[in-house]
């Protein structure tokens, strides 16, 4: 038998893509877990919310769900903000945010969830939009634009991220909050006011994470629990809080997962991830970009 | 000597629980009695790790659904008495437990927490690619439907989890208060602090890990039985993971009838909402449960009440 030169070239432009929306689902998890220390579990669950919203719109008014989703960055980033305050009055002052804190997003998680259960059932949902469905061919490579599209306005937010963590004093804040608070105060930033910042945009990204989930695939409140291990495999992969790191850690796992689920069977895909993290937390914790 | 009066009243009180359950002369009563018995011994196990020495566990429907499927895949050879399949499901499950713990407790708190997530999904992805116990498609596994000396299949099943709740307690009392116990309090309020006044932090842990996964085991290794029908997706449900951190969490983390409350207390209002408004509804109501004391009680009920005697004391 020959090798499947073809099978394999696809499976890793279809992994480039993937990767590419991994790097936005991640995004979020890269703020509050690698930079503010937030230990976000719920953020997969506010990613399905994002996903759903962009169903409500799309399927009454018919406006396309990436649209809808930037025109939601500002409600959550205010319900970022919201909970960061919740979080931190309860338990970063009192220094209990380990156990605590933990359970907390847990319950969160949970909580969005049933909630989502309850309201829309377990049915899978899917949007509309002209790029779904159609693909481009160049000799054997295919590229669905339904993965190209979200692909490539998450590597645009990734970029503009980073020249808003780099170039901007609250960017630069937001990244030395986790160094030295102290340093920050005597620059005069309050740094709970810029952390509820920094969490507020992590939580804004998974409104635009979730409009490209439901572009990609239908949607079901617990799809979000998948998420949860790729994200941290990312995160930590891609060396805690470093953006460019988790880009290129996202493009890794989405290659390693399509060429698992191109030839081994997608059944295997969800162990790559969860795999990939627990030999990362094991051997090399620090991620390919650490610090 | 007062670790057997303990036993001696508990096992009492487990014949008191049966005896009158019986005298109802109503299934249900058992039917319902098992589940939050099961939830017992999970919210107890979960404790000796994630209350004692403070390192969170979301993995606990791994082990669970581990001992489960220990239980299918032994059914499938040959069947066995279900006490024999307990200690198996045990075993499995308390080595996973240990392997578990030398692949990551190296880690800290949070990311401990995170690679236990990223076990059960590896644990899961396993089992519905393992065809001899079902698959996806999940096992049957048909159980007799009466028993010699106690009747009822489902009483049986009632009082072999009664027995291992009572085990599951007395153990963890006894944990609690021996050396181990000690050792693993010293982790939780100061681990580096532990380390540098010579506890072997890393052996504890480890201890930690392997009793707390064998006992989730053992809670999960009669599931099939009680089912008749185990799949992936049942067996690794999220619910065990959530109530299991939400029992002890709500009773009090830092002592044996921590998780016995809060188990007794949360499973028997899920049991009564399932019945009364709907099962998504008793999902839900864990989940406000645990947010809600988290943040307003962060020591449980039993943080409360101590709050309150010594209010009166200090009068």
């Amino acid at each position: 038998m020959d090798f499947p030169v073809e099978l394999l070239a696809n499976a890793i432009v279809a992994g480039l893509l993937l990767g590419g929306f991994y790097a936005a689902v991640t995004a979020g998890i890269s703020i509050a877990f690698g930079i503010l220390d937030i230990v976000n579990i719920a953020h997969p669950a506010f990613i399905i919310l994002g996903s759903y919203i962009a169903y409500i719109v799309n399927a009454n008014f018919g406006i396309d769900p990436i649209l809808v989703s930037l025109i939601m960055l500002p409600a959550f980033y205010v319900l970022g903000g919201a909970v960061y305050q919740v979080y931190y009055a309860s338990f970063e002052r009192r220094g209990q945010e380990a156990l605590r804190g933990l359970a907390f997003f847990f319950g969160l998680l949970f909580i969005t969830e049933v909630g989502l259960v309850l309201v829309f059932g377990v049915d899978y949902r899917y949007v509309e939009a002209i790029y779904i469905g159609p693909t481009l061919r160049f000799s054997f490579i295919d590229l669905p634009l339904r993965m190209l599209i979200p692909c490539l306005v998450s590597l645009l937010m990734m970029l503009c991220l980073q020249l808003y963590l780099t170039r901007t004093f609250i960017g630069r804040a937001i990244m030395a909050v986790s160094q030295d608070q102290l340093a920050l105060r005597l620059m005069a930033a309050d740094p709970v006011r810029i952390k509820r910042i920094a969490f507020g945009i992590s939580i804004a990204t998974a409104a635009i994470a979730g409009a490209f989930l439901i572009v990609i695939q239908p949607v079901e409140p617990s799809v979000g629990r998948e998420y949860i291990g790729r994200v941290f495999a990312i995160c930590v992969l891609g060396g805690m809080g470093s953006l460019p790191g988790t880009v290129l850690a996202a493009i890794l796992l989405g290659i390693v997962e399509s060429i698992t689920a191109t030839f081994y069977g997608p059944s295997w895909a969800p162990a790559v991830s969860f795999g990939f993290l627990l030999l990362t937390l094991a051997f090399r914790p620090a991620g390919i970009l650490g610090r | 000597m007062r670790f057997w009066i303990f036993l001696l009243v508990a096992l009492a009180l487990g014949a008191g629980v049966f005896f009158g359950a019986r005298y109802l002369h109503n299934d249900y009563l058992f039917f319902a009695g098992y589940v939050v018995l099961e939830y017992l011994v999970l919210a107890t196990a979960w404790n000796i790790l994630g209350g004692y020495c403070g390192y969170v566990n979301f993995g606990t429907a791994a082990f669970f659904a581990l001992g489960a499927y220990t239980s299918v895949a032994i059914h499938k050879f040959s069947p066995m008495p279900i006490p024999v399949l307990i200690l198996l499901g045990g075993i499995v499950s308390g080595i996973v437990g240990l392997g578990m713990g030398y692949l990551t407790l190296r880690l800290r708190g949070a990311f401990f927490s995170i690679a236990t997530l990223a076990l059960a999904v590896v644990v899961q992805t396993l089992i519905t690619n393992w065809d001899y116990v079902g698959g996806s498609r999940g096992a049957y596994v048909v159980r007799p439907a009466t028993v010699p000396l106690v009747g009822s299949y489902i009483q049986y099943l009632f009082l072999v989890m009664l027995v291992l709740a009572i085990l599951a307690v007395f153990a963890a009392r006894m944990i609690e208060r021996s050396w181990l116990g000690y050792g693993f309090a010293s982790i939780r309020d100061d681990e580096l602090a532990a380390e540098a006044s010579g506890v072997p932090t890393l052996r504890l842990k480890l201890m930690a890990t392997t009793l707390s996964g064998a006992f989730m085991g053992m809670a999960g290794a009669p599931l099939p039985y009680y089912v008749g029908y185990l799949d992936p997706a049942s067996g690794f449900n999220l619910a065990y993971a959530v109530n299991s951190i939400a029992m002890p969490l709500v009773g009090g983390t830092t002592t044996w009838i921590g998780p016995v409350i809060g188990a007794l207390l949360l499973g028997t209002v899920q049991q009564v909402a399932t019945v009364t408004i709907s099962s998504a509804v008793n999902l839900l109501i864990v989940g406000v449960v645990l947010v809600g004391f988290v943040m307003i009680a962060p020591n449980g009920i039993i943080g409360l009440i101590e709050a309150r005697l010594r209010a009166r004391s200090d009068r």
